[in-house]
């Protein structure tokens, strides 16, 4: 804005000079030079008239004094500020702004509602631009800064096209609540939910157009979103055109295949054999097969992969614009497994009234469709018998049943126990989807001509989703013999609607050496959602009772929420920092006593490195010390209405009798109507520095984040309620934690060769303090974290105060000689039995440290890189082991053969002696899954021009997923929830890309 | 310049036009969810919430036989009627359970704690069904019914189905006092922790309420069969005034006359006592003052006389009972009594016995139990069945669920009471109609006069021994034994009674049974019971 004005104000004295062209006297110019971000004299500044060839500089006030004659050009000169010229003319005042370099200002930081250069941030907040972001194949947009922010711990879940990941920014803030951070995309905070038909909402969204992510951590930044707030904020900015900068056309195109980089060791034909003959009974033996068949290598493939990116864009004086389009082509290594993807995006910046009047239009447009594989392939193939062949008849006999793919029988239907063939299951499931959506937002900034410190801005945006699909299994499938497969379909319409306006107001206070910004809004935001209700049918077309018409043919669940909002910024010579914000929040998701909610937030820095004493010395070039505190919330608690009661009618054979009707039962709910938010308080602590001219830089941050009003689900006191148990606000959690990230440019000669280091790592702690109103040592927690076999609905993980949420509740198992005893576990308390008394909390999936380095080589146009990531502290229960690994996994079925995993070996289980359920529970299968993992290799050559100064190529390679170091001996050691089991697997991706700009 | 103020003028007074509507924006309900509003905006709304209140203690939850309970933990535990049963009749002399089962052995042994799942799930039904109660009570007053249009005859039963439900609550606040004594008291619909409130204040509760509701309610039998009338009043105020002294210290005999005076006038003995427990004792509504209805088809549960036929029958070797003559499929071998309860009838020895109240198989073991756990001595109780007096076979043919009715008040309590009452001094009494009526259950127990007793043989004595006889397995049996000073004193003892084979006394606080702890921690005005 101020650059505007100066500009202003230059061609103003320049006209002006013209004018009294004649009158050529020298004269004494003086004035005072200021420094543009606080009103602060500069003292120092060189200023030289360039015409006469003198010069002189401020004094320690910023004065300075020249002799000019009218016509002749001053130019103010200061390290790290814009040059400023200045034709003199009749005036002998001539005061100047210098404002800081570009290079520094590239350095604005987006915060919620606006932008902070990076000296002047108070918050926690990590930014990362697109030079920096992951490369390769890279189809959802949180996976750009995998590995890249301190704090940030981005866990993709699987290997699936398109698939997304879970992000947890600080630890999770909850435990039932959703513990997502906020996406702010362009202005427009969307909805974390899912989409019918999308395996990731997040890939509708072009990784391409994509500038920056910034990543607000802690309540200094995060305050400003309220009762969204509790678990971080994500802002994504999407590229725009430059003003003034001549159209250019850009195409990408990024290849690649993708290979299985590990697959689940399993037992081979052979082995199978010899434990059905040795264990097996005459049936089993009969039912054995000659055939040598590794089924996970006949369900994964290579998969090809295309991405191709057009964009065009530019400016003139006043309009900046970008258009661009991607088409993407996915397949996944998953056989029937595939993702397109078509996207359009237009970003048009015009500037009205002398760009008093700034308009800023975002349209993200895209159509996603899938193929879903049947996912339940992955597992069967892991538990099939290889001994038997694919096809159970030749596949041209006429009419061979079920496809012609081997299944087990009981007698002359399927064994709906037995695990399907899995080759079957991908190619008997035709599972499609559509899915389209548009995220837009257009943004007004006045910057009001009678006060040009005011600015006010109106931004409205939507976001609307469209997913619908089929999904058929033909009646020749096994797995729908009894039903005559299948055919339904599915479809839901979202929408969520943004208005906000907000008024900033900044000032500039030369007097006391400081300038002051006030920010104060509101903002309304509806999301709604159309889920629509089909029957399902035979694949012939055929009703069946059992899948009755739906009740309603539609749901439209809705939320809302109003909010009001302001922040003060103060700074005090450009050393002292002061930010205070306030956000009111009002969500229809909570009762009209609880509606709405206060989320304050205050922070200092003091910037040590603006000192003289320090930048005296030439060692450090910044040191700032930040301090920040404050209250966010977690409105998103599950469902939309559950501050009120609703009836449920009983089926028909609950139902009381009046003389001779039976009336079916209305029943009210349970609800709590005082439930609200889960709140959070932040502490932050940092140091931002930077050493050598920012040859190092980096920071440091501490902070405890304690969660009260934490969901959890506790009896009720009698007669209170419809139930005797509720889930409501009672329980409170802390994370703690440490940052450290430093960026280093270890090399940077003359000659072009530069090499840049980036590390950040991450301590946290997470430990849950209380979980029921009134202390109960009677109450071991929530149990949590589902596994397959040993009976059903079993969970391995458990919420306990004074435990890490998500810890692993377990027995104990007792070693001899080095090996476990199978079926005998500790009796941790003593009393001669070992029961549910004795689990014991063992290990967490969540890691304790987490770290990622980047590295970036680059000489005279060639360049190199890789991102390294890793976790520390992370256990994962293998429930494939505790499945499978045993000799009875293969021999123990009913009127089948499994396959085991080779861990039978290794621990030695049979899977029958003891209680075998119990051996579910062996923390023998909580494994430690530290790993390292090299994401990214990629290098490239830029050849420049390449023809006439006008088409510049660019040509890169890309290997992701390059190899992974960890003891863990299951397929993946990166599981976020910390159950393996059935994992699609994520491949090893070699790409090979060009970039063309015209 | 002007016109750039009006514009952002312009735009600023609109927004705060529309965000002065946020409110209202803000207040959002489901598409298709039953809100309370839809739900009561119609009499068949009404009925099916009043069918829930009566529910409560019919089934578990809103799907038979199980899979959306009411009330955490097994559901198949939770049915008011089983957990009413357990605590009154396991921890007496009249039955014994063979499986652990969450803490069933803890009754016959006396050791129960506040952990005790079945003294958590009876406590969490009344109070289930007594918010049910309030719930209604609260949504049916007449400014709400002509608020929403609901008149006419519609008004008129649901005004008495509002009655109902306030008998349905003063009959589980009685079960409250009976069991736990002092009790959280709450009769409106709260969020807030109710507060405690002690037995006499329960006791002057229960009885304002139900001395209300005998003027309110209708005229016995005028509704329909699964409904409480007058009679139930009656019948509820007369057996707390008989137990009034155990509950506040102060015996009010001649009341309990009066109002069982008031049951004897208007109802009479069936002649046929197996049938009161039978497949279609629904039919017998001239003594059966109010049971609750089971349907193997309609109102399917593991709870009320569900599980007293089931546990009953022993199918698997050596007893070998045949499931098929109880009108179910099935036995889960694990009910039996002490030898106490059948020694009640041995007055002249079995097999010359006449009484046939005494309903017994057997064949295959000895009366006496040798242990608790997985024995199948002892003798098994077949007073209840699920076959109709005709011999036809139940509704459900699978036998999995019957169709037996669980009675709550009988007429023939009402003679064992006013007997009681007139032999403990309460005025208004008459000796000779006490023997009359006790020789009238006698006759249809003999099936002739030859069982009659003497005036001097009418003692209380004997009226405990003879409720025993009469109300067996319909749980009584703790309160009576608690009356008579005989369920926690050495005086009177039991196989298994405090954890010795042959019995032993054990510390009074037993009387009561401890709050649940799920509450304690969850309710800050509660005060545990002594001794726990």
């Amino acid at each position: 804005m101020n650059q505007i004005y100066a500009r202003l104000l230059s061609v103003l004295l320049l006209v002006f000079s013209f004018s009294h062209f004649s009158n050529a006297q020298e004269m004494e110019i003086s004035g005072k030079v200021i420094a543009a971000e606080d009103g602060s004299g500069l003292p120092g500044v060189g200023v030289v008239n360039v015409t006469a060839k003198t010069g002189g500089s401020t004094d320690i006030n910023g004065m300075y004094k020249i002799k000019a004659t009218a016509g002749d050009v001053l130019e103010f000169r200061f390290l790290g500020y814009t040059t400023q010229s200045r034709t003199v003319g009749t005036m002998v005042v001539i005061d100047v702004t210098l404002k800081e370099e570009t290079k520094v200002l590239k350095e604005a930081v987006v915060i919620g509602y606006g932008s902070l250069s990076k000296k002047d941030l108070t918050g926690s907040i990590g930014q990362v631009t697109s030079k920096d972001f992951q490369t390769g194949i890279i189809t959802s947009p949180e996976q750009l800064i995998q590995g890249k922010v301190a704090g940030v711990q981005i866990t993709t879940n699987g290997g699936a096209p398109g698939g997304g990941s879970t992000i947890r920014i600080r630890g999770g803030a909850s435990l039932n609540a959703n513990n997502d951070p906020l996406y702010v995309i362009d202005g427009v905070p969307i909805d974390g939910g899912g989409i019918y038909g999308s395996s990731n909402p997040m890939s509708s969204i072009n990784p391409n157009d994509i500038e920056s992510f910034s990543v607000l951590k802690d309540a200094s930044a995060t305050a400003i979103y309220g009762s969204r707030a509790s678990n971080g904020v994500i802002i994504i900015t999407t590229k725009k055109g430059v003003k003034g900068q001549k159209p250019k056309i850009n195409f990408t195109s990024q290849n690649s295949v993708a290979v299985i980089a590990r697959r689940v060791d399993v037992l081979g034909a052979d082995s199978v054999r010899a434990i059905i003959n040795r264990e097996g009974n005459a049936a089993q033996k009969n039912m054995l097969g000659t055939y040598n068949t590794d089924w996970q290598k006949l369900i994964f493939q290579q998969a090809l992969t295309s991405d191709n990116n057009l964009n065009y864009s530019g400016g003139t004086d006043n309009v900046a614009f970008r258009i661009s389009g991607g088409w993407l082509e996915q397949q996944g290594i998953l056989k029937t497994d595939k993702m397109q993807r078509q996207s359009l995006g237009l970003n048009l910046s015009p500037n009205f009234f002398d760009n008093s009047l700034k308009i800023n239009l975002n349209l993200k447009t895209s159509r996603n469709a899938y193929h879903f594989a049947d996912q339940g392939a992955i597992g069967a193939a892991v538990t099939f018998d290889p001994t038997q062949s694919i096809y159970s008849a030749t596949k041209n006999e006429i009419s061979p049943r079920f496809g012609g793919y081997k299944e087990w029988m009981s007698g002359s239907i399927p064994n709906s126990n037995a695990t399907r063939n899995p080759v079957g299951l991908l190619n008997q499931r035709e599972n499609l989807s559509e899915v389209y959506r548009s995220i837009g937002s257009i943004s007004a900034d006045y910057t009001m001509p009678f006060l040009p410190d005011l600015r006010a801005n109106l931004n409205v945006g939507y976001d609307v989703a469209s997913g619908r699909g089929t999904n058929s299994l033909t009646d020749s499938a096994a797995s729908g013999y009894i039903d005559k497969g299948s055919w339904s379909k599915y479809k839901q319409e979202k929408t969520n609607k943004l208005v906000e306006f907000y008024l900033n107001y900044g000032k500039n206070l030369p007097g006391i050496h400081s300038k002051f910004e006030i920010m104060v809004g509101s903002s309304y935001q509806a999301f709604q959602s159309t889920n629509y209700n089909y029957r399902s049918y035979t694949y012939r077309g055929d009703t069946l009772a059992k899948n009755p018409a739906p009740k309603f043919p539609f749901d439209k669940p809705e939320n809302r929420l109003a909010s009001f909002y302001g922040r003060f910024n103060f700074t005090y010579k450009g050393k002292v920092l002061v930010t205070a914000s306030l956000r009111r929040d009002g969500s229809s998701r909570f009762s009209a006593d609880n509606r709405w909610g206060l989320f304050p937030s205050a922070a200092v820095a003091y910037n040590l490195g603006e000192e003289n004493f320090i930048k005296s010395h030439n060692v450090i070039s910044s040191l700032k010390f930040r301090g920040s505190w404050g209250v966010t919330g977690q409105q998103d608690i599950g469902g939309n209405y559950s501050y009120q009661s609703y009836f449920g009618i009983s089926n028909n054979s609950a139902t009381y009798q009046f003389g001779d009707q039976y009336v079916n039962l209305a029943r009210p709910s349970a609800y709590d109507p005082n439930i609200k938010w889960e709140e959070t308080t932040t502490y932050n602590g940092g140091l931002d520095f930077g050493i050598l001219k920012d040859r190092v830089t980096g920071s440091v941050d501490v902070y405890l984040k304690e969660t009260k009003d934490l969901l959890n689900t506790v009896p009720t006191p009698a007669g209170s309620n419809f139930s005797d148990q509720i889930t409501t606000n009672v329980g409170s959690m802390e994370n703690k934690g440490i940052e450290l990230a430093i960026n280093t440019i270890p090399v940077q000669q003359e000659e072009g060769f530069v090499w840049s280091l980036g590390f950040n790592v991450t301590v946290n702690q997470n430990k849950i303090t209380k979980l029921n109103s009134h202390p109960d040592t009677t109450y071991p927690g929530a149990p949590t974290g589902g596994i397959s076999g040993g009976g059903l609905n079993n969970n391995i993980q458990i919420q306990t105060v004074g435990f890490p949420a998500n810890s692993f509740y377990v027995y104990k198992q007792v070693y001899e000689n080095g090996k476990p005893v199978e079926g005998v576990y500790q009796d941790l308390n003593g009393d001669g039995r070992v029961n549910e008394k004795d689990l014991y909390h063992f290990k967490q999936s969540a890691p304790k440290v987490f770290y990622g380095i980047s590295s970036q080589l680059s000489y005279q146009g060639f360049f190199v890189g890789f991102v390294i990531r890793g976790s520390r502290g992370n256990y994962v229960y293998n429930n494939v082991h505790s499945q499978l690994g045993t000799y009875n996994a293969v021999v123990g079925q009913n009127g089948f053969i499994g396959n085991g995993s080779p861990d039978m070996f290794s621990s030695g289980f049979t899977g029958l002696a003891g209680d075998p359920s119990k051996r579910f529970f062996s923390d023998y299968y909580v494994k430690n899954a530290a790993f390292l993992r090299m994401d990214n290799l990629n290098f490239g050559y830029d050849f420049g021009y390449i023809y006439e100064d006008r088409l510049m190529l660019r040509l890169n390679g890309n290997v992701q997923n390059v190899f992974v170091v960890t003891d863990y001996k299951g397929i993946d050691p990166e599981i976020f929830n910390g159950i393996d089991n059935n994992f699609y697997p994520r491949p090893r991706v070699f790409t090979v890309g060009l970039s063309l700009t015209y | 310049m002007k016109k750039h103020f009006l514009l952002v003028f312009s735009c600023a007074s609109a927004l705060l036009v529309l965000f002065s509507g946020c409110q209202k924006q803000l207040d959002l309900v489901p598409t298709n969810d039953i809100t309370s509003e839809k739900i009561y905006s119609t009499a068949e709304g009404y009925t099916q919430v009043m069918a829930k209140v009566y529910a409560s203690m019919a089934t578990t939850g809103n799907q038979g036989p199980a899979g959306a309970g009411d009330i955490s933990g097994d559901e198949g535990f939770s049915d008011f009627n089983r957990t009413f049963w357990y605590l009154q009749e396991l921890s007496t002399e009249e039955a014994i359970w063979s499986y652990y089962d969450n803490g069933a052995t803890d009754f016959h042994e006396m050791k129960w704690t506040s952990t005790n799942a079945f003294v958590r799930q009876l406590y969490r039904r009344s109070f289930f069904q007594i918010v049910m109660c309030n719930e209604f009570i609260n949504e049916s007053t007449d400014s709400k019914l002509s608020d929403r249009g609901i008149g006419g005859a519609d008004a008129a039963k649901i005004k008495f189905f509002r009655e109902e439900a306030r008998f349905l609550r003063a009959f589980q606040y009685w079960v409250l006092m009976d069991l736990y004594g002092n009790v959280p008291f709450v009769t409106s619909l709260v969020s807030a922790p109710p507060p405690q409130k002690d037995r006499k204040f329960i006791f002057n509760f229960v009885e304002s309420e139900l001395k209300d509701l005998e003027n309110k309610l209708s005229e016995p039998r005028a509704v329909e069969y699964g409904r409480v009338d007058k009679g139930a009043a009656w019948a509820l105020l007369s057996r707390v005034y008989l137990n009034a002294e155990v509950y506040t210290g102060e015996n009010r005999y001649a009341d309990a006359i009066t109002y069982a005076q008031k049951v004897i006038d208007n109802y009479q003995l069936n002649k046929n006592y197996g049938r009161l427990f039978m497949a279609d004792n629904h039919l017998f509504r001239n003594e059966m003052i109010f049971a609750v209805p089971y349907d193997g088809l309609k109102t399917q549960g593991y709870g009320g006389a569900n599980t007293l036929i089931h546990g009953s029958i022993f199918a698997n070797a050596p007893l070998s009972m045949k499931p098929l003559d109880y009108g179910v499929s099935t036995g889960w071998n694990c009910l039996r009594t002490t030898k106490n309860l059948p020694m009640l009838f041995t007055d002249s020895g079995f097999g010359t016995n006449k009484d046939k109240r005494a309903m017994f198989h057997r064949q295959g073991a000895p009366i006496d139990i040798a242990k608790i756990l997985g024995g199948t001595d002892g003798y098994k109780v077949v007073k209840f069945k699920n076959i109709d007096s005709s011999g036809i076979s139940p509704r459900d043919k699978t036998g999995a669920f019957v169709d037996t009715d669980m009675p709550l008040f009988r007429a023939a309590e009402m003679y064992l009471i006013y007997a009681e009452a007139t032999l403990r001094g309460g005025a208004g009494g008459n000796q000779g109609t006490a023997l009359d009526l006790i020789n009238k259950l006698r006759t249809r127990a003999y099936g002739d006069e030859t069982g009659n007793i003497t005036p001097d043989q009418l003692t209380l004595d004997f009226i405990i021994d003879e409720r025993g006889r009469e109300l067996y397995w319909e749980g009584h049996r703790r309160t009576d034994l608690i009356r008579f000073k005989r369920f926690t004193e050495s005086s009177y003892l039991w196989p298994f009674k405090g954890g010795a084979l042959n019995g032993r006394g054990v510390s009074s606080h037993l009387n009561l049974y401890p709050l649940p702890s799920t509450d304690l921690t969850s309710n800050p005005n509660l005060t545990q019971n002594p001794g726990y």
